[in-house]
């Protein structure tokens, strides 16, 4: 089974941000970037399957600007075979990224495509979703476990109060949640090896796929500062405040 | 314009977050219809047809529509979406599964999670866990929009919508319902709860949440937890609150042996009043505290306990 898998070059979840001084967008000159903390997950995914000789081959694809060629060698590195890289520098949302996916769902005819539950950096959580409706295949999202059983695919999924366990056909998409895996770090002799691994570029108009979205970003703003309050220095303090200040207890 | 809000359920009864989603219907305005489906949910509908706002609840009871899975549901969408201008559901693991595949059907954008309605098209929503706040506007014909529940108060229960049947029923062969795992709990769900009190990893183990107990009887609280906490296997998933977790914004959250990274904030830092628990004075958690506490959780906690 050939299993495909999604990666997005985002800000590095440990880089503090800044928002513009033009309240355009959020200021990413000169900040760390990194591959988006759930397609790590989803890729480690992908690569234990290949392990456990369910997966056949491990295509990693991603849509972005020529520098997310960096988080595609990466997914190399940490064990997929080839690398699909569909370079654009506009800001592509959910729905064109979901769409270009369902083009090379189409070329690939994956078994398995396996994209991170959301993005860091726009939290908006819809492209797995929106590639599953798109190429009409079946979805398993916020997975913390996947078992390939036979012609089904049994996901486990994390929902509010619990967990659900579901069985999808395959092919099926899934997006993961923090818990599925936790991912390798790429060792040198394999990041070295990557660089040999081949990497397709392709651009949007290649699939004839419209990038520009009907949504406008009109202001990005800070949140509003919330202060740090006092110190207080015992139980009986703290219970006092609580009652006679805050008026909360 | 006309407004749909899909239901959130929980077991088969009307969700909390529900009103909230309601109550930003009501700011983009126009009638607000909520669809309740899945299988045996008249409860729910009856519920729904008392919050205040709704012009009618439609049903869809049938077997296919049962556990919420993805597929049905978002074709049920798909199929009652043409009669409105805008969809919302909560940004619940439901409302995050269903919406997007109804947005992408109907070839349109969804706006994700929005905590503000500035107009029937522009809308503010969290970006980047919440360290920036963004206004989006949708020049799209349908709106396809998850709220964020804690970002506007719950309607009340003074209205009585009519409630009427749908009768479209969709195929699903691509999935099925295995088994659910859900926590069994008299506490308050985390999402609605007037106080929260939350664990880290300062709390050392699993056994130790018992701690939080006592105390969250007293103040009638619900107990969530960080990261750390659920990634050490201290506590299960559905405790958490953060980035990826639950958002919660309740008048008292205690944060007990969390330092606060910003992925943990980002779920707590719009409670009205914040206190935190932490033996290490220099824990970030103070800096969006109202009321820190430097010490041993383990001498505090059974204090605390026995003087509320």
């Amino acid at each position: 089974m050939k299993v495909l898998v999604a990666v997005k070059r985002v800000i590095d979840y440990n880089v503090k941000i800044r928002v513009k001084a033009d309240h355009s967008d959020v200021d990413l000159t000169n900040v760390k970037m990194a591959m988006n903390p759930f397609c790590e997950i989803a890729v480690e995914e992908a690569v234990r399957l290949k392990e456990k000789g369910v997966a056949t081959e491990v295509v990693a694809v991603s849509v972005g600007p020529k520098a997310a060629q960096e988080q595609l060698r990466t997914s190399l590195a940490l064990g997929a075979d080839r690398a699909i890289h569909i370079e654009t520098d506009e800001r592509v949302e959910s729905l064109a990224v979901a769409k270009l996916l369902a083009n090379v769902v189409d070329e690939e005819q994956p078994g398995l495509v396996i994209l991170g539950k959301q993005a860091i950096d726009t939290d908006n959580n819809q492209t797995g979703q929106m590639l599953a409706a798109l190429t009409n295949l079946p979805q398993g999202t916020f997975a913390s476990e996947v078992v390939v059983d036979g012609d089904k695919l049994h996901v486990t999924r994390e929902i509010d109060g619990g967990l659900q366990t579901i069985a999808l056909t395959l092919p099926a998409i899934v997006t993961t949640d923090l818990r599925l895996n936790e991912p390798r770090y790429a060792k040198l002799p394999d990041i070295m090896k990557a660089k040999k691994k081949p990497m397709d570029v392709r651009t949007p108009a290649d699939f004839g796929v419209e990038v520009a979205s009907k949504v406008s970003l009109l202001k990005v703003e800070s949140p509003a500062e919330r202060k740090g309050g006092v110190k207080v220095a015992s139980v009986d303090e703290l219970i006092d405040k609580l009652k006679n200040e805050a008026k909360v207890l | 314009m006309s407004i749909l809000v899909l239901a959130d359920l929980h077991e088969g009864q009307l969700a909390g977050a529900t009103a909230h989603v309601i109550a930003a219907a009501k700011q983009i305005g126009g009638d607000i219809d909520v669809l309740v489906a899945g299988e045996g949910v008249q409860a729910a509908a009856d519920a729904a047809a008392k919050l205040d706002g709704v012009n009618k609840v439609r049903v869809a009871d049938n077997a296919v529509y049962a556990h919420q899975l993805a597929e049905p549901l978002g074709a049920l969408l798909v199929e009652l979406a043409d009669d409105y201008s805008h969809v919302l559901a909560s940004a619940s693991t439901t409302g995050k599964n269903m919406l997007p595949r109804l947005a992408a059907l109907k070839d349109v954008s969804q706006l994700s999670d929005i905590i503000a309605v500035d107009s029937a098209d522009t809308f503010k929503r969290p970006i980047y866990a919440g360290n920036a706040i963004a206004t989006v506007k949708s020049d799209d014909a349908l709106k396809v929009i998850t709220v964020r529940a804690t970002g506007f108060d719950a309607v009340d229960e003074s209205g009585s919508a009519s409630i009427e049947a749908v009768d479209v029923v969709v195929e699903n062969s691509q999935s099925s319902f295995v088994k659910e795992e859900l926590a069994q709990s008299d506490r308050p769900e985390l999402g609605g709860a007037k106080v929260v009190i939350s664990g880290g990893r300062g709390m050392g183990n699993g056994e130790n949440f018992k701690l939080l107990d006592g105390i969250a009887d007293k103040l009638g609280a619900a107990i969530g937890a960080s990261r750390a906490a659920v990634d050490a296997g201290f506590v299960p998933n559905d405790m958490q609150v953060g980035q990826t977790g639950k958002i919660v914004a309740p008048e008292l959250y205690i944060a007990v042996g969390i330092s606060g990274a910003i992925q943990h904030l980002a779920g707590m830092k719009d409670s009205k009043v914040i206190v935190a628990i932490n033996k290490d004075d220099d824990a970030p958690i103070f800096q969006v505290a109202d009321y820190g506490l430097v010490g041993d959780l383990f001498e505090i906690l059974p204090e605390l306990e026995s003087k509320l």
